[in-house]
C-alpha cells in the first residue's frame, strides 16, 4: 500500500495556516432562490478557500451579469471583487491580474454569460491562458430575466412558457478543450465533495482553470428530463475518478493500491490525486477528452472530474515576463524614466 | 557631380525671378515628429504600466509606439523584465475591460482607439465611470459616422465622447494641438484620472495623430506624480473607518482602497449597479440621488485641475475666436490675415472640458464669438451654449468637415463682423 502524505504544521484544529477560521470566508447572506445550485457552489468555495488557507487579500473575484454573477458577494467578504459587464468579465480580470501578479483570480460566470454574449471573450482569456479560476455555474436558462434558454440548453428542451429549444447546446467544456485550456473539469453541484477538490484543484494552478458545474435552476430549468436539474444530474452523474487535493504543507493521508491512482504536482506544490474508478482515463489527453465529452452526450451521461490537465503551458503573466513587484505597487522612480533618458528622445527627433 | 552642375549653371543660367532663398533659424531646436508617437512617450514619462488595444486606423501607431520605447525606457536592468504590459485584444470591447481592469487595481493604464472602437467601449467606458475607475482613452479621431472616411481627419466626436454611455455619464476631456501637448497630455491624464478617479480622455485627430509636426522639444514633468486619495492599510489603521464612496472632504471626490490591501475595513466590492456610500447595492432613491450628485460634484472639482485654455490678444479686438487641437495653425494664420485687414481678434485656445472659469470670462467679453472646429453641428459651440446660456446667441459656429484640415482662407471668408452667423 502506498502513502501519499503531506507535511505538518502545528495550528489550533479550527484555523487554517494563515491562521483563518472557516467564518472568515463567508461572504453576504444570498439573495438567490433557495435551492440554487450556485449557492453550494458558493459554500464550496468558502471551504476550498479555507482548506487551501487562501489570504483573503490576495484573492480578487471577478463576475459578469446574470444570476451566477451576483455570487461573488457571497463569498469571501474579506476579497476585493469586481462585478463586470455581462459576458465581459474575462477582460476585466486580464487586466487586473497582469497589474497585480500577487493575486489570484476566481471568476464566476454563468451559462449565458459565458456561452452567449461572452463565448468570445471567454475564448481569449483561454488562448492567452490568465491565471484565473474560471467558474461556470451552468443552468441551461437565463434565470435573472426569467426563464429564457441560453446556449447551453438542451436540444428540446422545454421551459416554463412551453416552446421547445430547436438547437443544439454549446459544450463549454469542449469549447475550454478546442481554445487549448490546461485545466479543464467538469462537476455537478448536487456533488459538493467533488465540486470543493475541483476548485482547489484549480487554485494551485497557474494558468486559466475552467469549471463548468451543472447547477440546477430550481426556480425555470429543474424539471426532470432536463440535463441541468437536480433529480437528471443524480440520475445520471458518473465520476471519471475519485479526487483529492492534498494542499502544500498539508496533513492528510490517502490510502491507495499500487496504480489505482494517479499524482499530479500542481504549480504552487500542492498535489492532485486522481484515484481510477470503473474506466481507465488518462486526463493528459486532450483528444480523448473531447471523445469522453461527445460519447458522454451520446450516452446521456453526466460526466463529471478533472477531464483534462495539462500544467506545462505558461500563463499570460510568464509570457509577458513581468516584473516581480506587481505593476500596480511600482514607485514613481520606475514609473516614470529619468530626465537624461528624454534628452536622448529629443535629439532622435532634431 | 553636384559641384559640375553648379558651375554649369552658374555660367550659363541667368536669374530673372525675384525670389530669393536665404537661410532661417525658426526651427532650430525644434522635433520633428507625429503626434502619436509623441502621445506614447508622454504616457511613458506618465508611468502607464498597462495598455489594451484593438487596431484601428488612426489609432494604432500610438499603441505600437508604447511597445516600441517601454522595453527601451521600463525594464528592470538586472533581470530584463517589464516593469509593463501590453495587450493586443481580441476587440474594443476587450481593451476596454482589461485596461479598467487595471486601472481598478492600481496601475496606470490606458487604452487608444478612433471612434468605431469608442462605439464598441461606450459600456466599459459607463461603467469605468459610475464605479469611479481611473483610465486614460486615447481618441485619435476620424471621419465619421460609420466606418466614414478612416483615412482623413476630424472633431466629429466631441459631443459623443462627452456623454458616452447610457445614463447619465460625463467624461472629462483633452484637447492637445502639438506633438509638445500630446507628450504632456499623455502624463498629465495619468494625474487627473488618479486625482479625479474617473476615465480622461485625451482628444487627438488623424491629422496630429499621424503626420509629421516641427514641434517644440518635450519638457520633463516637473511636478511629482499625483496618485489621488488613495489609503494604505497604516492610513485606515490611523482613520478606523472607511466607506468607498464617502465625500469627505466635500469636493466629490471619495477616498479608495487598491485590491491588496490587507486591513479588514479596506475591502469593498467594485459593481456597475446602484450602490451607497460604503458600495453596497442599494436601491434607495437617498442613495442613488446623493451619488449622482457628488459624481456631478467631482466634475466641477475637475475645473480646478484641468489645463486652462491658451488666449492670445490682438490689441483693439472686440469679437473672439475659439478653437481647439488642429485648428490652431490655420486660425492663427487667419488672425494675422484679419489682422491685416482692419479686423483685430482675440483667440481662446480651449484645452479641456469642463471648461476652465476662463472660458466664460472670454466669452462674456466679447460681442461675438467664433468657435472653429471640424465637425458637421458645430458640437463644441453647442457644449459651450450649454455652458454660458445666458450668452448662446452670441457664439456663431464655424464648422469645417470635409476631412481635410480647415484653411485660414476659408476661415477668413466667414469670419464676418456684424452678419447673422
Amino acid at each position: 500500500m502506498a502513502t501519499v502524505t503531506g507535511t505538518t504544521l502545528p495550528r489550533p484544529a479550527n484555523v487554517n495556516l494563515v491562521g483563518l477560521e472557516r467564518t472568515d470566508y463567508k461572504g453576504l447572506p444570498s439573495t438567490l432562490c433557495q435551492g440554487c445550485g450556485h449557492n453550494s457552489i458558493s459554500s464550496q468555495i468558502i471551504a476550498a478557500c479555507y482548506e487551501m488557507s487562501v489570504a483573503p487579500e490576495r484573492l480578487v473575484k471577478f463576475s459578469g451579469i446574470g444570476c451566477s454573477s451576483k455570487s461573488p458577494a457571497y463569498f469571501l467578504s474579506r476579497s476585493f471583487g469586481f462585478n463586470g459587464l455581462h459576458g465581459r468579465m474575462p477582460s476585466l480580470a486580464t487586466g487586473a491580474l497582469l497589474a497585480n501578479r500577487s493575486m489570484k483570480g476566481i471568476g464566476v460566470s454563468g451559462d449565458g454569460d459565458t456561452a452567449s454574449i461572452g463565448i468570445g471573450q471567454f475564448i481569449h482569456l483561454l488562448r492567452r491562458n490568465v491565471p484565473l479560476v474560471y467558474i461556470v455555474e451552468n443552468n441551461g436558462v437565463y434565470g435573472l430575466t426569467k426563464g429564457q434558454f441560453s446556449a447551453t440548453a438542451d436540444k428540446g428542451a422545454m421551459l416554463k412558457k412551453g416552446e421547445a429549444n430547436p438547437f443544439h447546446p454549446v459544450d463549454i467544456c469542449i469549447e475550454a478543450l478546442a481554445a487549448n485550456c490546461g485545466f479543464v473539469a467538469r462537476s455537478f453541484a448536487g456533488d459538493p465533495r467533488q465540486v470543493k477538490e475541483l476548485i482547489k484543484a484549480a487554485l494551485s494552478f497557474e494558468g486559466t482553470a475552467v469549471l463548468d458545474i451543472i447547477s440546477p435552476c430550481v426556480t425555470f430549468n429543474n424539471r426532470d428530463e432536463s440535463t441541468k436539474s437536480y433529480a437528471w444530474g443524480k440520475q445520471h452523474e458518473d465520476p471519471i475518478h475519485d479526487m483529492t487535493v492534498i494542499p502544500i504543507r498539508e496533513e492528510i493521508e490517502v490510502e491507495l493500491e499500487p496504480g489505482e491512482a494517479t499524482t499530479v504536482e500542481m504549480h504552487d506544490g500542492s498535489r492532485v490525486v486522481l484515484k481510477k474508478l470503473e474506466r481507465q482515463y488518462d486526463p493528459t489527453d486532450r483528444m480523448a477528452a473531447v471523445t469522453l465529452l461527445e460519447q458522454a452526450r451520446v450516452n446521456n451521461e453526466l460526466l463529471t472530474g478533472l477531464l483534462y490537465l495539462n500544467p506545462t503551458q505558461p500563463s499570460l503573466v510568464d509570457i509577458g515576463n513581468l516584473a516581480l513587484t506587481p505593476l500596480s505597487e511600482l514607485a514613481e522612480d520606475v514609473l516614470r524614466p529619468a530626465p537624461a533618458t528624454l534628452e536622448l528622445i529629443n535629439a532622435e527627433f532634431r | 557631380m553636384i559641384a559640375r552642375a553648379h558651375a554649369w549653371a552658374e555660367n550659363q543660367l541667368t536669374k530673372r525671378d525675384p525670389y530669393m532663398v536665404q537661410r532661417d533659424n525658426q526651427t532650430e531646436g525644434m522635433i520633428l515628429i507625429d503626434g502619436n508617437t509623441a502621445g506614447a512617450l508622454g504616457s511613458i514619462y506618465g508611468g502607464v504600466s498597462f495598455a489594451a488595444w484593438y487596431p484601428i486606423t488612426p489609432a494604432s501607431s500610438l499603441p505600437e509606439s508604447l511597445s516600441e520605447y517601454l522595453p527601451q525606457l521600463r525594464k528592470e536592468k538586472d533581470t530584463g523584465r517589464a516593469t509593463y504590459a501590453v495587450v493586443q485584444a481580441e476587440d474594443e470591447i476587450a481593451a476596454a475591460g482589461m485596461t479598467i481592469g487595471a486601472g481598478w487595481m492600481g496601475a496606470r493604464s490606458m487604452t487608444a482607439t478612433s471612434g468605431p472602437g469608442l462605439s464598441l467601449m461606450a459600456e466599459y467606458v459607463g461603467l469605468a465611470f459610475f464605479v469611479e475607475v481611473p483610465i486614460v482613452i486615447w481618441d485619435v479621431q476620424r471621419m465619421g459616422p460609420g466606418t466614414g472616411l478612416p483615412t482623413r481627419t476630424s472633431q466629429g466626436d466631441v459631443m459623443f465622447v462627452r456623454y458616452l454611455g447610457h445614463g447619465d455619464t460625463k467624461h472629462v476631456m483633452l484637447f492637445p494641438a502639438t506633438p509638445a501637448e500630446c507628450f504632456e497630455f499623455g502624463w498629465r491624464a495619468f494625474d487627473l484620472a488618479e486625482r479625479l478617479q474617473t476615465p480622461v480622455f485625451v482628444m487627438s485627430d488623424l491629422d496630429l495623430g499621424m503626420n509629421y509636426w516641427m514641434s517644440d522639444p518635450f519638457e520633463y514633468p516637473e511636478e511629482p506624480m499625483d496618485r489621488g486619495k488613495v489609503l494604505d492599510a497604516d492610513d485606515l489603521e490611523q482613520i478606523g473607518t472607511f466607506g468607498r464612496y464617502r465625500d469627505i472632504e466635500g469636493d466629490g471626490i471619495a477616498y479608495r482602497t487598491l485590491p491588496g490591501n490587507p486591513h479588514p475595513l479596506a475591502t469593498w466590492f467594485a459593481r456597475g449597479t446602484g450602490h451607497n456610500e460604503n458600495a453596497l447595492y442599494s436601491e434607495r432613491a437617498e442613495d442613488w440621488a446623493g451619488n449622482m450628485e457628488r459624481l456631478w460634484r467631482k466634475l466641477d472639482t475637475a475645473r480646478d485641475f484641468v489645463p486652462r485654455p491658451v488666449l492670445f490678444r490682438q490689441s483693439g479686438a472686440r469679437i473672439g475666436l475659439i478653437g481647439y487641437g488642429t485648428t490652431d495653425p490655420a486660425i492663427q494664420e487667419a488672425r494675422d490675415r484679419l489682422s491685416a485687414a482692419g479686423v483685430p481678434t482675440n483667440y481662446l485656445r480651449l484645452r479641456s472640458i469642463p471648461f476652465t472659469h476662463d472660458v466664460r470670462a472670454f466669452i462674456e467679453e466679447h460681442d461675438e464669438v467664433y468657435v472653429i472646429e471640424m465637425n458637421t453641428d458645430g458640437q463644441m459651440r453647442q457644449l459651450l451654449q450649454l455652458e454660458v446660456p445666458e450668452h448662446a446667441a452670441r457664439l456663431r459656429s464655424l464648422s469645417y468637415n470635409t476631412g481635410l484640415p480647415v484653411s485660414a482662407r476659408w476661415i477668413v471668408a466667414n469670419v464676418r463682423p456684424g452678419k447673422e452667423g
